[in-house]
């Protein structure tokens, strides 16, 4: 296995691992890297961070915030709408361990091929925002925040697993046998709620046409496929909001077809 | 037969409105599951939140459960063990799914570990939302945190249990008390079974009492004999009313009800009730 058709798979898992072991570390040994939890952070003992749809969720009960999750959910927002794209869910995100194991495991045990297919809308994420939304308002408690699995194994790793790790195993099922990317590419509504922060992001994957062999490498391997229609066509950048820009289509491309670009947005 | 009368023609607006309900119905049986499980995730009335929350209902909304108060409280600096230098437990616990309160939430349970009223308050400043408030433990003469203002629950003593109304001396709860003879104070009595002996009955002061649960983890009986309840739960209310009329307080708060929120006049009162016969009016 070459280290050019591992790399960001490598760097992604590090850099999700290292910022659970920095949480981790800011409950058990009180480290002052990072503090709290995916939810709402500290960083450095200074510096707030706040998931926004958990600030758009709490604001939707009709609650006021604090200034610091305001600010924090800004800083977020900013970082992956200017700079990551939808970078959480494939560099941050834990579930993503998770449901790519799920993912790798459908390759390999070919339940791709045999399983009887069913198709839901990857739009459904975005619906779920709206629902959400819609339930947070009604029951005064912010909806996705009572059975999001990203923060229940967030939490779990910091805090202790409790009787919600059952719920990580149900994902994991319903992405090995139930649908494709089910949870992270049609269900999740942070996921949609990144994909639309991080719709006009600089940090794009970029194909080049002329030098695609049409392996379908990419496609194979690829959690949100829509996203890469331009394979083998045009050369261009993956504009749609939905790549996670998580690298795995750069990694496997033996052919320097695809590759991380800055867009550029003056030129042209 | 044709294709054409085996499959009815579905037009572009028929296509359009159907599609519509579908999404619309889907969506509307997605939320009342979701809403119906949501009232189902709300804590039980007995949690017991940290210092400084906000009213259960407006805390529910606003805690954003990131267990930063948590951290705080079991990284304070007074709760390294001075021998193996690691923190003992923290009071504040992050509700995990079988806890009988919304997941994610802190709470503590003072049996297991009560809370330790730290003068310098540290899960509270650390909140991002605001749902733990520091004005409700800021003293508003100082201006800083006063423990003495946290206000987490009650204590409650079931005397039927408590074995210092049995007669039997025990002033564990008493001692335990961070605020000794303000929260809990020792009522004397006279024990009239044997004649000579004294009752030390724990009494405790609704207003000083924190909550804070250390007369709970003191408690020498079986299950506790004194435990915090909230005090929505333990406390009952005689209602607006009932007047003390040997307190001169209560007795202002009538005199200032009295004509603004208490009104004796109706339609009938325009009327003269000595009219009543030669009107025929019903008083």
């Amino acid at each position: 296995m070459k280290w050019s058709n591992i790399k960001y798979l490598v760097l992604r898992r590090f850099v999700q691992i290292a910022l659970l072991v920095l949480y981790f570390g800011g409950n058990y040994w009180g480290w002052r890297i990072l503090q709290g939890d995916l939810s709402s952070s500290v960083l450095f003992g200074t510096v707030p961070l706040s998931d926004p749809f958990a600030v758009l969720q709490i604001l939707a009960t009709g609650a006021l915030l604090g200034a610091n999750a305001l600010i924090g959910a800004a800083i977020i927002a900013l970082f992956y709408g200017v700079i990551g794209g939808r970078a959480f869910c494939s560099w941050v995100c834990p579930v993503n361990m998770v449901t790519d194991l799920a993912a790798w495991l459908r390759r390999k045990l070919y339940i791709d091929k045999i399983e009887r297919k069913i198709w839901v809308t990857r739009n459904l994420r975005y619906y779920m925002i709206v629902i959400a939304l819609i339930v947070s308002a009604v029951s005064g408690l912010a909806a996705f925040e009572i059975i999001s699995p990203i923060t229940i194994l967030n939490r779990g790793v910091i805090f202790g697993f409790g009787a919600g790790a059952g719920l990580l195993a149900a994902i994991f099922l319903f992405d090995l046998f139930v649908l494709k990317n089910g949870w992270c590419g049609h269900v999740c509504p942070l996921g949609g709620v990144h994909s639309l922060i991080g719709k006009y992001s600089l940090i794009r994957v970029r194909h080049n046409s002329d030098n695609c062999t049409l392996c379908m490498k990419c496609k194979e391997v690829c959690p949100e496929v829509q996203v890469l229609g331009m394979i083998g066509k045009r050369s261009e950048d993956v504009r749609k909001g939905e790549c996670t820009n998580c690298g795995r289509c750069v990694d496997v491309c033996d052919d320097d077809a695809l590759g991380f670009h800055i867009r550029n947005y003056i030129s042209k | 037969m044709s294709n054409e009368a085996k499959k009815p023609r579905i037009s572009e607006r028929r296509r359009f409105f159907t599609d519509l309900a579908h999404h619309a119905g889907l969506g509307v049986m997605g939320a009342l599951i979701w809403a119906g499980y949501a009232q189902k995730a709300k804590s039980s009335p007995l949690t017991l939140r940290p210092p400084a929350a906000l009213d259960e209902e407006a805390f529910l909304k606003t805690c954003i459960k990131c267990g930063l108060c948590a951290e705080a409280c079991v990284n304070r600096p007074q709760n390294i063990d001075k021998e193996t230098g690691r923190p003992r437990p923290g009071t504040l616990k992050m509700a995990k799914a079988q806890d009988p309160v919304t997941v994610g939430t802190p709470f503590f349970i003072p049996s297991d570990v009560p809370c330790y009223m730290c003068e310098d308050i540290p899960c509270v400043p650390v909140c991002p939302t605001g749902s733990l408030d520091p004005a409700k433990v800021t003293n508003p003469k100082t201006g800083e945190l006063d423990f003495r203002m946290m206000d987490m629950g009650l204590a409650v003593v079931d005397p039927n249990s408590c074995i210092a109304f049995w007669g039997i001396q025990c002033d564990a709860c008493y001692r335990a008390c961070p605020l000794m003879d303000e929260a809990i104070r020792l009522e004397y009595d006279r024990n009239p079974r044997t004649g000579k002996h004294a009752f030390l009955k724990p009494v405790v002061d609704m207003n000083a009492c924190t909550g804070c649960g250390l007369c709970e983890k003191a408690c020498v009986t079986e299950k506790p004999a004194i435990f915090i309840l909230p005090r929505k739960i333990a406390l009952g209310k005689p209602g607006a009313h009932y007047v003390k009329g040997w307190d001169k307080k209560d007795q202002q708060r009538v005199s200032e009800r009295v004509g603004k929120d208490v009104t004796t006049h109706d339609e009938r009162s325009k009327e003269n009730p000595m009219d009543y016969l030669n009107k025929g009016l019903e008083f």
